[in-house]
């Protein structure tokens, strides 16, 4: 599954623009609130980090995960029952989500990771399935309710959440923040160790890297930025549901990926604004979205496998090589 | 009434009938998938719905034609097979060669899009399937009474895992697969039509997913539903038994389905996980699963 992209850092040219389009960027989401309904703006937030944390693993370590949703909605339970329950402050809360996704990662990436290939994603479903019924069972999540009614409170206690606008900045600098993270692992050493066992896992082991732990280290990460986003997703929407940690969600997740791009910076922000954005936009209508999802899954592996920014940087490149 | 460790035997007996059951359809769907992934290399994740699909056909056939259960047994694992056959020629056959994870995902899609369609004109309620009035009522084991269509079950479906074993492993045709999973492109230079034994394979695996539909649905209700829930603890015995055996798929199947059905004796809460619990064991031991073999 190796289709990244490490053309951007190769070329300055390319470089300046990109750095353009990410200044445009981020003044297009300071500006969003304001020209779009924030819960809806947030909701793309949080699945897009969801997405860029799930491609950490698929994009730069080749390893396809099933089991997502469980640290995405695992980190909603935990965040949803510190907030509501022990009345913990929200940031307070969400990184508590995130230490649980980090431990659930730990132990479903410690099995998991013994197998490779399609045995890694089906194992990482069948654990998942496994914490999604524990979280039908235990009294905690409350079974078919989840948990309702998680108040946003107050921000360190000065910040009030229950405005709307506070809470989509606040929003937003996690969503930065997670994807700074993972830009930062994905071009640093330890990155570059990955990309060499995506490559190749027998060269990496026989350079003397061990790379189970790499690839462990790898998928704790990617669990806690997964739970990052399912920690905000909790306080943003105020509930914690089993909708969240069920296989549907894992998919989900892979399809925002591979629709905008694996193994590329931006993609998964993109796939996920855009599955998001047709989820809302569906709603109106009879048609089912689980089709339509079906529908783009078969789309995208047959014709366009590099996903949207994935095919754009690739024609960017081809023009490149044809101009010099 | 006599017990075994405080319980009574009749619901002993009874819940181990349940897993055997379970086991049955167990064995018989990760039997296809490792008859798939043999030679195709792919995981179908479409399993789940072909299932699915062999259950409504088999329900559509009788509500709408009035067509039983016995031609549907025949009929609806042709029709899925043939809806199959489709699928490998204009859309799996374009994959093989890439990432296999490409293969999984593109069946993810498929089993997406036909849950989502029959969800949509069906809903998600099940709906009930009457067995034959050959098979209606039970029979005086002794011990306990059997349901006779349960009993049916679990012959008919070692009938078809055996018979599959069969064909794989003592027919010329089984021999052509075999070799054709060790070195494909060595078959074909020998002149077996390589492209047509993927096709008639993945025909085949679905068809059997199909049957195992039909078995299913006087028992369980026929649901849109029933097909994805079931493939991913099928999926946990495939990891269990390792998919390089057919017999290992078989025997690992049963096996589960059955301490699943005494895990619902003796601790019920935990009788929704005790597979994965055994997969996440077996992985620490040995993983490449109980008869599989490193890759």
């Amino acid at each position: 599954m190796a289709v990244g992209t490490q053309y951007l850092a190769e070329q300055p040219k390319l470089r300046t623009t990109s750095l353009v389009i990410g200044g445009i960027a981020l003044a297009a989401l300071l500006a969003a609130p304001f020209f779009l309904y924030p819960i809806f703006l947030m909701s793309i937030l949080c699945f897009a980090l969801f997405a860029c944390a799930f491609n950490l693993l698929i994009g730069y370590v080749g390893l396809l995960s099933f089991g997502h949703a469980a640290f995405f909605g695992g980190a909603a339970y935990f965040t949803a029952h510190a907030v509501k329950v022990w009345g913990w402050e929200p940031l307070a809360g969400i990184l508590l989500g995130v230490a649980g996704a980090a431990g659930l990662g730990l132990v479903i990436g410690f099995l998991a990771i013994r197998r490779q290939g399609i045995y890694f994603s089906m194992i990482t479903l069948a654990l998942s399935q496994m914490f999604a019924f524990i979280c039908l069972q235990v009294p905690f999540t409350h079974g078919e309710d989840g948990i309702q009614g998680v108040p946003r409170g107050h921000l360190l206690g000065v910040v009030d959440l229950n405005e709307p606008l506070a809470m989509y900045y606040v929003t937003l600098a996690i969503f930065l923040f997670g994807v700074f993270a993972i830009w930062r692992i994905v071009n640093s050493p330890f990155g570059n160790i990955l990309k060499a066992i995506r490559e190749n896992e027998r060269r990496a082991i026989s350079l003397g890297y061990r790379v189970d732990r790499y690839k462990l280290g790898a998928f704790v990460m990617s669990a806690a930025l997964a739970g990052l986003a399912g920690g905000t997703k909790a306080i943003v929407f105020q509930f914690a549901t089993l909708t969240d940690v069920q296989w549907q969600m894992s998919g989900e997740v892979i399809l925002m990926t591979l629709l905008g791009g694996i193994g590329t910076m931006i993609g998964p922000i993109v796939g996920g604004g855009l599955v998001i954005a047709l989820q809302n936009y569906l709603a109106a209508y009879d048609f089912p979205v689980t089709v339509l999802i079906g529908i783009i899954f078969v789309i995208c592996v047959l014709l366009f496998r590099r996903g949207i920014v994935g095919e754009i940087l690739e024609l960017m490149k081809r023009k490149a090589k044809g101009a010099a | 009434m006599s017990t075994i460790f405080g319980i009574p035997t009749p619901a002993l007996y009874g819940q181990i009938l349940i897993g055997l059951i379970n086991g049955s359809f167990y064995a018989m769907l990760s039997l296809g998938l490792a008859v798939i992934f043999g030679l195709l290399r792919v995981i179908n994740f479409a399993h789940g719905a072909q299932y699915m699909l062999g259950a409504f056909a088999a329900y559509l056939l009788l509500t709408y034609l009035g067509i039983g259960y016995w031609p549907a047994l025949i009929l609806a694992p042709v029709i899925v097979g043939a809806v199959a056959i489709v699928i490998e020629r204009f859309m799996l056959r374009r994959l093989y060669g890439l990432d296999p994870l490409y293969g999984l995902l593109l069946t993810f899609g498929l089993a997406l899009i036909m849950e989502g369609a029959f969800r949509h004109w069906f809903g998600a309620a099940g709906k009930p399937y009457a067995p034959p009035a050959q098979l209606t009522g039970a029979v005086n084991l002794g011990f306990m009474f059997m349901p006779i269509y349960r009993g049916w079950v679990v012959i008919a479906s070692l009938v078809v895992c055996i018979g599959t074993w069969l064909l794989i492993e003592k027919t010329r045709l089984g021999a052509y697969l075999r070799s054709a999973t060790e070195n494909a492109t060595l078959v074909q230079a020998f002149g077996v039509n390589v492209p047509l034994l993927l096709t008639l394979t993945y025909g085949l695996g679905a068809a059997l997913a199909a049957l195992a539909g039909v078995l299913a649905a006087p028992i369980y209700q026929v649901s849109p539903l029933m097909g994805t829930n079931l493939i991913i603890i099928v999926f946990a015995v495939v990891v269990v038994g390792g998919m390089g055996s057919i017999l290992g798929a078989i025997v690992t199947g049963y096996v589960l389905g059955v301490l699943e059905g005494l895990t619902k004796v003796f601790y019920p809460e935990a009788s929704s996980i005790v597979i994965f619990v055994i997969m996440a064991i077996v992985l620490l031991v040995r993983p490449a699963g109980l008869f599989g073999r490193e890759e």
